[in-house]
């Protein structure tokens, strides 16, 4: 082939890969940019300690929803790195077999649920009975976050060597010390990435709460009682008509932008030192 | 014996907490399955009907499949194009810091939770695509795809936009390993004979990196399929099928999310949770799949 047209395509291919990075990058930094400038004004002390004001008093913060995304993070961890950590353990500490299949095959494609699915999930299996409350708000989140703590899970007991292992079983030490005292202290600092990434990605799910956490204009008093979030207030002050409802809506989403984006980035500064 | 007990003790929760996946597999089947099933009776009407109008007691889900498979579909075409070109220009054009650092910001804003992007969407995009992005596309109004016309810029294509710059970094990060996985002695061989960058990208890498790059693609267009909340507050939310893309549309997850806490009576409500069992066998039928692709091609190489 000609010499300058394979020259012309080399420059072609070029061109299109720089273009596709700049395309997605702008629009992605430009979200970062909105958000600061936007959230920036919002953010006084009052934003952060007091309670939402009726549309159209100004003031008022958010800070019941800052109470109910911890609430819900905490109980949502709460539920999850047991079941999540147990479940990992069992799927790579103990003999291959076809029911382990299975569990990791389940476990793979319940990664791909539907965050609103599991809200409709939680909210027939709990809310029907109990009504609104944190605990199905957590029960919701949990469905996601199992998933993803027991596939980064395993990943991070996989990587501990055998070797570790026969070592203390060769000790005489018992199969279930070895593991909780050698193995899950080995394979810690990857498990707490897990955790970590876990949480940032759960701290900013609107859907699976908007029929279980459901929202409350006050603090919540008990885990059984409706509690707010930041993202179930971003959406709703967003979708509505009052200008201020607006600016705080950026402003609550600068403080979950900032909680998300930290929590990733100590993740992976932690995780690129290690190696 | 004693030695044993703890063992076993340990083994029996171990094994349980990993039942509980089963368990809660199959909960969450039944209790769709179970409060949808006055929907259901209503026979294939509710996937094939066309108007959703609750106050007349009437379900079609076809809109909002229809706009979830429109807008998925379409984001996933772009994602496609756009994160294998981030892929090669990560993989094959830059490397050492610059890479490490361009791949890190893209994973970072890909960990944005998707209410700021759906502010974002309402506040800067949707009046973007209607005051730049729908002059141009007038030119191409023959077209029945841009035939129509927005007044708030809340529309199916904004909705496409915002799924791309959610879905690309998803696509372009599963790529961009699986061309990095590319042998280099293939690579070296082929520029050995004097190929340019584009032919040993074109001859060797891509087909070398396929799977791993369509695992890629068809995992984002799950991720796609199920996004909710952006996609809710940028689509315009009306339960109408329309060629134009500028037209507002609905999609499953974006009905569910806005008249669940509305649903008055049962056949509303199982309608809606009939609904979010579709999204769910849809949804985890194309994770599944994408999931094969990138084990098994994890396996191969």
């Amino acid at each position: 082939m000609e010499m300058a047209a394979r020259k012309l395509k080399d420059h072609a291919l070029t061109i299109y890969s720089l273009l596709s990075l700049v395309i997605i990058t702008i629009p992605l930094l430009h979200i970062i940019a909105t958000t600061v400038i936007n959230g920036a004004q919002s953010l006084t002390p009052e934003f952060f300690t007091s309670l939402p004001k009726p549309p159209g008093e100004e003031g008022g913060g958010v800070a019941n929803a800052i109470q109910g995304t911890a609430i819900l993070v905490a109980l949502t961890m709460l539920i999850s790195i047991p079941a999540a950590l147990l479940t990992a353990v069992y799927l790579s500490e103990f003999p291959e077999s076809r029911l382990r299949d299975l569990i990791r095959l389940l476990n793979d494609t319940f990664m791909g649920t539907p965050s609103i699915v599991a809200g409709v999930f939680a909210y027939s299996l709990l809310v029907t009975k109990f009504g609104f409350s944190a605990l199905a708000g957590a029960f919701a989140l949990s469905v996601l976050a199992v998933p993803m703590m027991v596939k980064t899970m395993e990943e991070a007991l996989k990587l501990v060597p055998a070797d570790i292992r026969e070592a203390g079983l060769s000790l005489g030490i018992r199969h279930w010390r070895v593991i909780t005292s050698i193995v899950l202290r080995t394979a810690m600092p990857a498990i707490a990435s897990g955790v970590l990434l876990t949480v940032a990605r759960i701290s900013g799910e609107t859907a699976p709460l908007l029929f279980t956490a459901f929202g409350n204009p006050n603090f919540a008093g008990s885990v059984l009682e409706p509690v707010s979030a930041l993202p179930l207030v971003i959406y709703v002050y967003a979708i509505s008509p009052y200008p201020d409802w607006h600016r705080k809506a950026w402003g609550a989403s600068l403080i979950l932008m900032i909680a998300v984006l930290s929590i990733n980035l100590i993740t992976k500064y932690r995780l690129r030192r290690k190696r | 014996m004693k030695r044993a007990q703890g063992d076993r003790i340990f083994w029996l929760f171990a094994f349980f907490s990993s039942l509980s996946v089963i368990i809660m597999f199959t909960l969450l089947f039944y209790e769709l399955l179970a409060n949808s099933l006055p929907i259901w009776s209503r026979g294939i009407d509710f996937i094939t009907g066309m108007v959703w109008n609750p106050l007349k007691g009437l379900f079609g889900a076809l809109p909002f499949i229809y706009g979830t498979l429109v807008t998925a579909s379409l984001a996933i075409l772009l994602s496609a194009f756009l994160g294998v070109g981030i892929a090669i220009f990560l993989s094959e054009i830059v490397s050492g810091g610059i890479r490490d650092t361009i791949s890190s910001i893209i994973e970072l804003v890909a960990a944005i939770p998707s209410v700021i992007i759906g502010l974002w969407g309402i506040f800067v995009l949707a009046p973007f695509v209607r005051d730049s992005l729908q002059p141009l596309l007038q030119h191409l109004s023959f077209i029945p795809l841009f035939s129509g016309r927005t007044l708030s810029g809340l529309s199916m294509l904004t909705a496409i936009l915002i799924l791309t710059f959610m879905v690309t970094p998803i696509v372009a990060a599963i790529a961009k390993d699986a061309l990095l996985m590319v042998p280099e002695d293939l690579k070296e061989a082929l520029y050995s004979l004097g190929a340019t960058r584009y032919e040993v990208i074109r001859n060797v890498c891509i087909p070398y990196a396929r799977q791993g790059i369509f695992g890629g693609v068809i995992l984002g267009y799950g991720r796609a399929l199920g996004e909710t909340m952006a996609v809710t507050m940028v689509i315009g939310n009306t339960p109408a099928i329309s060629a134009s893309l500028l037209n507002p549309g609905y999609t499953m997850a974006a009905v569910i999310a806005n008249e669940f806490t509305e649903a008055t009576g049962d056949v509303y409500l199982s309608a809606l949770i009939g609904i979010a069992l579709l999204l769910l066998l849809i949804s985890l039928a194309v994770n599944l799949v994408g999931r094969m692709i990138v084990w098994k091609w994890q396996q191969e190489s």
